[in-house]
C-alpha cells in the first residue's frame, strides 16, 4: 500500500529525514516512534504531499505520489498533530467542505457525514459550532474529516496529543475499528503504550533516521532485559550514582526519576536480593519495591541512548 | 467555477459572516467614520452650517469708526465676534478659546482718517493669533482690512469726527512742502469733499439727505460649484464614504493575508493540501471571496450613503462598478502578497496596517491630494488608492463619463497583476511543519 523509499530531507543544516525507507501493507498498523524532533511529522508530511523530499520517493499502490492534483492522494486520509477545523463553523459544516474537497456531495456526502460523526461517537453535536467542543472532542471529530472519502491509507500524526485518558481511548477504539475495515494506518506517536496497543510494527526514528523496523514481538526480542526491578527511594537526593550501580556484573541498565529508580535485570530471583542489598549498604533506604517486565521504552533506550520523553 | 472551488469560497464567506468583529469592521466602522468625516467636510450641498471663527475685539478707541468696525465685523457670518479686553483676549488665544483677537488702538478713528493722505505716520490694529489657524487668521485680516477701509472712508468723507479731519488736513497741506502741483490736486479735492459735506448737511436739514457711504469693495463674486450639472450640489458623503470604503476593504485585505498566515499554523492548512487541489484553486478561492466581500462592503457602503445621505452616482455606473470591482481584486491580491511575504500573523499584522494606513493617506482617502506639496500629488500617482479615489470621485459627485473611469480601472488591474505574480511567487506552499 505504502512504501518510503530513501527519503531525505533538510532544512538549513538541519537533517530532518536521512534516508528514511519503511513499508506499510494494506490493512497494516504501522508506528512511526521516536520523540519530539525525531522527524516523524516530516515524515508524515511527505507521505501526504505536504512536503517535497529533497531525494527519495513515496509510492501509493506502486506509484510514485505525483504532484499536488494527484488522483492517488484519494487513497489518503490525514489527520494532522494540529487540530484541522474550523472553529466557527458546525462539525457537519466543516465535514461538509472537506468531504466537498475530494468531490463528494449530495445524498453521499451526507451519508458519509453520518457516517463519520456515527464512528467518533458526536452524531448529536452535528450542528454545534466547533469552537463549543472539548479538547477530546475536538480530536475525535479531526480524526472523522479524514475519512469522509473513505481513504484506504490513514496518517494519524499524534491524534491523541493533549487529549484525557477517556477520550483517548474512543479514539483508540475508533482507530481499531478501522483496522478492523481494512484500513492502512501510519501512526505517529511517542508513547510507547500507544504503540504497543495499536500497532503491527514498528519503524523507531531517532533525529532523522530509522534505528529499528521490526515487529513487537521481533523488537522484545532486541531488548537486553525482560524484567525492571523498581525501587521508590526515600532519601533520593541528586548524585545517585547510577553509574556505580551500572557498573555491577546483573544489572543491565538502570534510570532514575525522581524517586523512581528503575533496574534492568535478567533474573529478577536471584539478582534483585544482591541489588537491594547493595543500596543498603550505601545508605538507601526505601519502604516500597516492585517489578515489572520491561516495555519498549527500554528498546528505545537501548537502541537510542535516550528517553523518548526527551 | 468547480463545486470544491465553490466549496471554498463559501466557506470563507461563512467564516466572515460568522465573526462578529470582522462585520463590524467592514460595514459599521466605516459607515460611521465616513459620515462624520462627510458631515464636517461639507456635508450634502452646503446644508451643514459652518463653524464660525470665534474673534475678539479689543476696542481701546471707542470712537464712531472704531465701533463701526466691530459692528461690521460682528455682523458678519463667517465670524463669531465678542468684545474682549486686550489681557482677556491674549489669554483666550493662548488657551484656544479664540482664534484671532484684533486690537484697535485709542484715537484709531482720528488717526487713521488724517492717514489716507498721510503715508508716514499710520495707526497700527494689532492681531493676536493662534498659530495653528493661520488661515483662518488671513482670512480675518481679510476681512477686517475690508471692514477698515468702508468705515474709514465713510468717517472721513461723510461723518461728523472726520470732517474736522478734512479741515485740519487743508491747513497741513497749506503748510507742508508739498511740490506746488500736487498741493493744488489734493487740495481741490479735500475742498471738493469739504464742500460736499456741507451740501449734504444742508440737505439734511431739509431732509433729502441719502445715507453716508464709505469705499466699498468695487467688485461682487459670482461663484459657481462645478458639479455634475447646473443646481446639483457637492455633496462631501460621496469622497468620504468612497475614502472610508477604501481604507477598510484594505483591512478585509489584511485580514486575507493574516487568515492564510493563521491557517497555515493550524491543521487546515496541511488537511486542504493533502486534499488533491491545485494551487491555484487554493489560491484562487481565497482571491475571489476577498473580492466578493470587498465588492459587497462597497455596494452596502454606497447604498447607505445613497439613502440616508443623498449620494447619487452621478456619472457612469458601469464605471463605478468597474472600479469597485477592479479595487476589490487589487485588494484580494494585496491579502494574497500579505500572506506571501509574512512568516506569522503577529509579525506581519503590524507592518500590514502601516502599509495600508500610508496608502490610504497618501491616496486621498483621508483629504483630498491637492492639499498636499507638488512633489508628494506626483509620487501618489504611483499609489493604487489614490486612482481608486480620483475615479470612485470622477463616477459619483464629478458625474463623468466611463472614459474617465478607463484610466483607474487600467491602473487598478495592472496593480491586481502585479500584487498577485509576486504573491504566486512568493508564497511558501511547504507546510509550517
Amino acid at each position: 500500500m505504502l512504501e518510503v523509499d530513501s527519503i531525505r530531507k533538510t532544512y538549513g543544516n538541519i537533517v530532518a529525514a536521512d534516508g528514511v525507507s519503511f513499508r506499510a501493507g494494506a490493512g497494516e498498523t504501522v508506528g512511526l516512534l521516536g520523540p519530539n524532533g525525531a522527524g516523524k511529522t516530516t515524515m508524515v508530511s511527505i507521505v501526504a504531499g505536504l512536503l517535497r523530499p529533497d531525494s527519495g520517493q513515496v509510492l501509493i499502490g506502486g506509484r510514485p505520489l505525483g504532484g499536488d492534483t494527484d488522483p492517488a492522494k484519494r487513497n489518503i486520509g490525514l489527520v494532522p498533530q494540529n487540530i484541522g477545523l474550523y472553529g466557527q463553523l458546525s462539525a457537519r459544516e466543516n465535514l461538509a467542505l472537506f468531504g466537498a474537497l475530494y468531490g463528494l456531495g449530495g445524498a453521499q456526502r451526507k451519508r458519509a457525514i453520518d457516517d463519520a460523526l456515527r464512528l467518533v461517537g458526536l452524531s448529536d453535536r452535528g450542528k454545534d459550532a466547533v469552537k463549543t467542543f472539548s479538547g477530546g472532542m475536538m480530536r475525535r471529530l479531526n480524526l472523522a474529516a479524514a475519512l469522509l472519502h473513505d481513504p484506504q491509507m490513514l496518517l494519524l500524526d499524534e491524534p491523541t496529543v493533549g487529549v484525557d485518558p477517556q477520550s483517548r481511548n474512543a479514539i483508540f477504539d475508533n482507530l481499531e475499528t478501522l483496522k478492523k475495515r481494512g484500513k492502512t494506518l501510519l501512526y505517529t506517536t511517542h508513547y510507547m503504550e500507544e504503540a504497543e496497543r495499536l500497532c503491527d510494527r514498528l519503524v523507531i526514528i531517532d533525529r532523522g533516521k530509522v534505528v529499528a523496523d521490526d515487529t513487537l514481538s521481533g523488537l522484545h526480542r532486541l531488548m537486553p532485559v525482560t524484567n525492571l526491578l523498581i525501587v521508590d527511594l526515600d532519601n533520593a537526593r541528586d548524585g545517585f550514582p547510577a553509574a556505580e550501580l551500572r557498573s555491577l556484573p546483573e544489572v543491565q541498565s538502570v534510570e532514575i526519576r525522581d524517586k523512581e529508580l528503575k533496574i534492568g535485570l535478567r533474573d529478577l530471583s536471584s539478582e534483585s536480593p544482591r541489588v537491594l542489598q547493595w543500596l543498603v549498604d550505601r545508605g538507601w533506604k526505601f519502604q516500597h519495591v516492585s517489578s515489572e517486565r520491561a516495555s519498549l521504552e527500554t528498546v528505545f533506550l537501548t537502541l537510542t541512548g535516550r528517553s523518548l520523553r526527551d | 467555477m468547480t463545486s470544491i472551488f465553490r466549496a471554498l469560497v463559501r466557506k470563507d464567506l461563512r467564516l466572515f459572516f460568522s465573526d462578529r468583529r470582522s462585520v463590524i469592521m467592514a460595514f459599521v466602522a466605516p459607515i460611521v467614520i465616513a459620515s462624520f468625516f462627510g458631515y464636517i467636510f461639507g456635508g450634502n450641498g452646503g446644508q451643514t452650517e459652518a463653524s464660525r471663527v470665534a474673534v475678539l475685539a479689543v476696542d481701546q478707541d471707542a470712537s464712531v469708526t472704531s465701533r463701526e468696525i466691530v459692528a461690521n465685523m460682528t455682523a458678519d457670518k463667517a465670524l463669531a465676534v465678542q468684545p474682549a479686553g486686550l489681557e482677556e483676549a491674549r489669554a483666550a488665544v493662548r488657551k484656544g478659546k479664540a482664534i484671532v483677537a484684533f486690537v484697535i488702538p485709542a484715537a484709531f478713528g482720528a488717526d487713521a482718517g488724517r492717514a489716507l493722505f498721510d503715508a508716514v505716520s499710520k495707526p497700527v490694529i494689532g492681531l493676536l493669533y493662534d498659530p495653528s489657524h493661520a488661515a483662518e487668521m488671513g482670512m480675518v485680516q481679510g476681512m477686517l482690512s475690508g471692514h477698515v477701509m468702508e468705515a474709514v472712508s465713510k468717517e472721513m468723507f461723510t461723518g461728523q469726527t472726520d470732517r474736522q479731519a478734512v479741515k485740519d488736513s487743508l491747513a497741513q497741506i497749506e503748510q507742508s512742502a508739498m511740490a506746488p502741483a500736487d498741493k493744488k490736486s489734493l487740495e481741490t479735492m479735500l475742498r471738493g469733499i469739504d464742500g460736499w459735506n456741507a451740501r449734504r448737511d444742508s440737505g439734511a436739514a431739509s431732509g433729502n439727505a441719502t445715507a453716508p457711504q464709505g469705499l466699498t469693495i468695487p467688485f461682487q463674486v459670482h461663484s459657481e460649484a462645478i458639479t455634475s450639472g447646473i443646481g446639483v450640489q457637492y455633496n462631501g458623503y460621496a469622497h468620504s464614504f468612497g475614502g472610508m470604503g477604501i481604507q477598510f476593504i484594505l483591512f478585509v485585505g489584511i485580514d486575507v493575508g493574516m487568515g492564510l498566515l493563521a491557517m497555515r499554523q493550524s491543521g487546515v492548512w496541511q488537511r486542504l493540501r493533502a486534499a488533491p487541489l491545485s494551487r491555484g484553486t487554493l489560491l484562487g478561492s481565497r482571491a475571489v471571496s476577498a473580492a466578493m466581500t470587498s465588492m459587497l462592503v462597497l455596494m452596502v457602503l454606497f447604498a447607505f450613503a445613497r439613502v440616508v445621505f443623498g449620494c447619487r452616482i452621478e456619472g457612469s455606473m458601469v464605471g463605478f462598478l468597474c472600479i469597485c470591482a477592479a479595487f476589490s481584486l487589487m485588494t484580494a491580491a494585496f491579502g494574497l502578497l500579505i500572506a506571501a511575504l509574512g512568516k506569522t500573523p503577529e509579525a506581519t499584522r503590524g507592518l500590514s496596517i502601516l502599509v495600508t494606513l500610508l496608502m490610504v493617506m497618501l491616496g486621498g482617502a483621508w483629504v483630498p491630494t491637492f492639499i498636499f506639496p507638488q512633489w508628494l500629488q506626483k509620487l501618489t500617482i504611483a499609489i493604487p488608492t489614490r486612482w481608486a479615489m480620483d475615479g470612485l470621485d470622477a463616477m459619483t459627485w464629478r458625474g463623468l463619463g466611463f472614459s474617465s473611469a478607463i484610466g483607474p480601472i487600467a491602473v487598478l488591474v495592472g496593480f491586481t497583476l502585479v500584487f498577485g505574480v509576486l504573491a504566486v511567487m512568493r508564497f511558501r506552499w511547504e507546510a509550517d511543519s
